[in-house]
């Protein structure tokens, strides 16, 4: 056992190092974010200037480090993302802008777009021109998102799209999406979908911000009413549209067990500086308990992490740690942003920056952590996935199984 | 980065689990719980034959002079089989006992006999319910004469010689006891495991030969103890799997309701949360293992993580493999109550949650400490 990279792996650290120490700024701290050390903070600034760095980065050749070189990528190895990711996240960076597009909607287009399509649509997206964001779930269809019922209807050459899409990341300031609709409801839910790519300034969409139990808006539902589009648009064949869902899926890297918030670090600096019965809350018993577990918690993602990257290392294919990942991190922040709270004993109801410990950064994330517990795939459907892929477990029988979409029962609720 | 076993070393992996599977089948060890206590005695020789016993112990000792990485690949393949066996004791224990702080003479007297099994060793430390302090511990050595009670001494009654902890004057030091005489009454006591078998040991003006420095005894245990963690991890990580395995099976193969119980989303992200707690556990584990083999300043850390881990592991897997198996799981019959009983002993061979917990902020501590 060694934490060393290979010759090759160390060369490509240092090229990253050299360019990111060039480019970026250290973090002071890890929980540092680019936007916050921003004066001006409104969308439209984070977007431009990402924009402007982004397009540093394709210049220097590291957008799209897992894109071919034709399109504006690298064509890197799975291991040179992983120590890219290693080492940029030690720099402030603008991040999550271009994530969805990069990440999902390119290689979907790479898979199923004609090659005059991916030469207008790659490059644009690589450089960070051209922004685009994934439309899949609906109000009523989340972790069953095959469930849909935007509508594709065709009428000769183009498509007519009715229906709303909801927590779309960034929709107000995308240019496309990819979108997924119902264009049969009289087959089973799954065989009746069709894909397709939209322009976002296409007349008939209508871009709302959703407000968030925190406060803020970071998603939009996104109405479409009689959206004409191009069969051009289409991706896959018609019908075929859960397959392509599928291979999107499989792309989905957005990392959402990684938002920003106190983690073991932070709970523990506060349970040293904040005081129970005159001494520091770490003196106590039932507290170190929980920060033990934690801290458990915390080193077994990081090792079970490093697993994976040393299996990526030698060729293999990682195992399933992203829902682990996400499953026991969105579980923890949730318990740490209660407890941080608690221990601050009444003043853990205040919400004012000036007032509490850590900026109140305990009282904000107790807002903001329900949120990883559903997003990008919720508790229940992690645990089944683990329950399913790796521990080899059936399915839950499913209602609707032999039903058209048109027969699916449905209930009162969105 | 290379953070995984190497070839040679899944390599005795292999020969670990084929060898354990054919020589030590759960059968041993429910033999031994229905009153045969001689049910394993000829597991013992073939492990010593293949060299288990000396895999940490230098060869001018007799051992093979393995690293720290091939014990604790044996250990996990021990902990999956449940082996019936004092290896904990003599092997984790009394034998690291030696080679962190005996003198060239007591090396050379028990550790070629460790190395080929014809000695075991054993670790003495508790004095009944609760845990030992500077302040509590009452056994004592004047003279190089030991007298006072252990109890529960792991192997107690089978082992050739105990390490054992007790006072000289006022400071807490190790000592070496040989316990055939008859200085040394052993009594069996009952065990919630009893391939894991506890004793009684009251010493009267028994041979006591000093092991490490006086006053080095609570030291020299805490080290002593923090390189045994990792070992006993890994042997909760083992077992704990195995009962995810056996939990796994049944949910597939038992049927309720016209399907089987493991298409039930009650079972299955019960099922899902166990091997979540393994594989955390495990990863834990693969850090201690990392630690231990190179020495790191950090393995007090590590091997506090790997043990409160592995124990919540093992915890959860053997009681929720009970639950998943339902009424049958509480029978005689099935094999879950062996997987439920190793839990518990290896919770507790080496000290409490509650005192891992302890060490684990403790070590944070004073990391933040070296770090401000």
């Amino acid at each position: 056992m060694d934490f060393g990279d290979t010759t090759t792996e160390a060369a490509f650290r240092t090229e990253a190092k050299a360019w990111l120490d060039k480019n970026a700024k250290l973090k002071s701290h890890p929980n540092e974010t680019w936007a916050a050390l921003l004066a001006d903070k409104s969308s439209q600034n984070i977007v431009r200037l990402a924009k402007e760095f982004q397009l540093k980065k394709y210049a220097d050749g590291w957008a799209c480090l897992h894109w071919p070189k034709e399109y504006g990528g690298r064509a890197a190895s799975a291991m040179e993302r992983v120590i890219w990711g290693q080492e940029e996240a030690k720099y402030v960076m603008p991040r999550g802008v271009f994530d969805i597009g990069q990440g999902m909607a390119g290689p979907i287009l790479m898979k199923y777009a004609t090659d005059q399509q991916n030469a207008r649509y790659l490059p644009p997206m690589a450089k960070g021109d051209e922004i685009w964001c994934q439309l899949f779930s609906e109000t009523s269809a989340g972790s069953d998102v095959a469930g849909l019922r935007m509508t594709a209807q065709q009428d000769g050459d183009e498509w007519v799209l009715n229906g709303e899409k909801i927590w779309t990341s960034g929709a107000h300031y995308c240019d496309f999406g990819i979108v997924v609709a119902r264009s049969n409801p009289d087959v089973p839910k799954h065989k009746g979908l069709t894909f397709f790519f939209v322009d976002l300034k296409s007349p008939g969409v209508d871009i709302r911000p959703i407000k968030q139990i925190t406060g803020s808006s970071h998603f939009n539902s996104v109405i479409f009413d009689d959206v004409r589009i191009s069969d051009e648009q289409r991706l896959g064949a018609i019908g075929e549209g859960w397959r392509v869902v599928m291979a999107t899926l499989m792309n989905e890297r957005v990392s959402v067990g990684d938002a920003p918030g106190p983690d073991f670090e932070q709970v523990f600096s506060l349970a040293r500086h904040t005081p129970l019965n005159d001494k520091p809350a770490i003196e106590n018993d039932a507290v170190r308990s929980k920060l033990a577990r934690w801290y458990c918690q915390t080193a077994g993602l990081k090792y079970t992490k490093m697993r994976s990257v040393s299996a990526l290392s030698r060729g293999e294919t990682p195992g399933p740690e992203n829902s682990i990942t996400k499953l026991v991190g969105a579980t923890k922040a949730q318990e740490i942003a209660v407890f941080g709270s608690d221990l601050m004993d009444m003043a853990g109801i205040v919400r004012d920056e000036d007032l509490v410990s850590a900026d109140a950064a305990f009282q904000k994330a107790y807002l903001q952590s329900p949120a990883m517990r559903i997003a990008g795939g919720t508790d229940e459907i992690l645990r089944n996935i683990i329950a399913e892929r790796v521990l080899g477990l059936p399915q839950e029988p499913r209602a609707d199984k032999d039903l058209t979409f048109r027969e699916i029962p449905t209930g009162k609720a969105l | 980065m290379n953070f995984e076993f190497s070839a040679e070393q899944n390599l005795l992996r292999d020969q670990a689990r084929a060898f354990l599977s054919d020589n030590c089948p759960n059968e041993l060890s429910r033999r031994i719980l229905e009153g045969d206590t001689c049910a394993a005695d000829s597991l013992w020789q073939e492990i010593a034959a293949l060299g288990w016993m000396g895999t940490n112990i230098p060869e001018e000792y007799g051992g093979i002079g393995l690293g720290a990485l091939e014990l604790c690949v044996i250990a996990e393949e021990m902990g999956r089989a449940l082996a019936p066996s004092p290896f904990s004791s003599s092997v984790y224990l009394a034998t690291q006992a030696l080679l962190l702080a005996g003198n060239e003479q007591q090396k050379n007297d028990w550790l070629p006999k460790l190395a080929d099994g014809s000695a075991v060793g054993t670790f003495a430390v508790a004095e009944g319910p609760g845990n030992v302090t500077a302040h509590s511990l009452e056994c004592a050595v004047t003279q190089q004469k030991l007298s006072g009670t252990k109890f529960p001494v792991p192997d107690g009654c089978e082992a050739d010689f105990a390490v054992v902890l007790a006072k000289e004057e006022t400071e807490p030091t190790l000592y070496l006891v040989p316990l055939g005489g008859p200085t040394v009454a052993r009594k069996s006591v009952t065990s919630l495991d009893p391939t894991r078998p506890q004793a009684t040991l009251t010493f009267t003006d028994a041979q006591a030969q000093r092991l490490g420095s006086q006053g080095s005894g609570f030291a020299t245990m805490d080290e002593l103890f923090n390189r045994a963690a990792i070992y006993f991890a890994f042997e909760q990580v083992g077992g704990a799997l195995v009962a995810l395995d056996h939990a796994c099976d049944y949910a597939l193969n038992r049927f309720a309701f016209g399907r089987a119980i493991a298409s039930y989303q009650a079972i299955k992200h019960k099922l899902a949360d166990m091997y979540v707690a393994a594989t955390l556990a495990r990863s834990n584990c693969y850090y201690g293992a990392w630690a231990l083999s190179t020495d790191a300043p950090e393995l007090a850390l590590a091997a506090a993580t790997a043990r409160v881990s592995a124990m919540d592991a093992f915890d959860e897997c053997a009681k929720e493999n009970i639950q998943t198996h339902g009424g049958m799981g509480f029978t005689w019959e099935f094999d879950c109550q062996l997987y439920y009983r190793r839990s518990r002993a290896l919770a507790v061979n080496l000290g409490n949650k509650l005192q891992w917990e302890n060490k684990l902020i403790g070590a944070l501590e004073e990391r933040g400490e070296m770090l401000a």
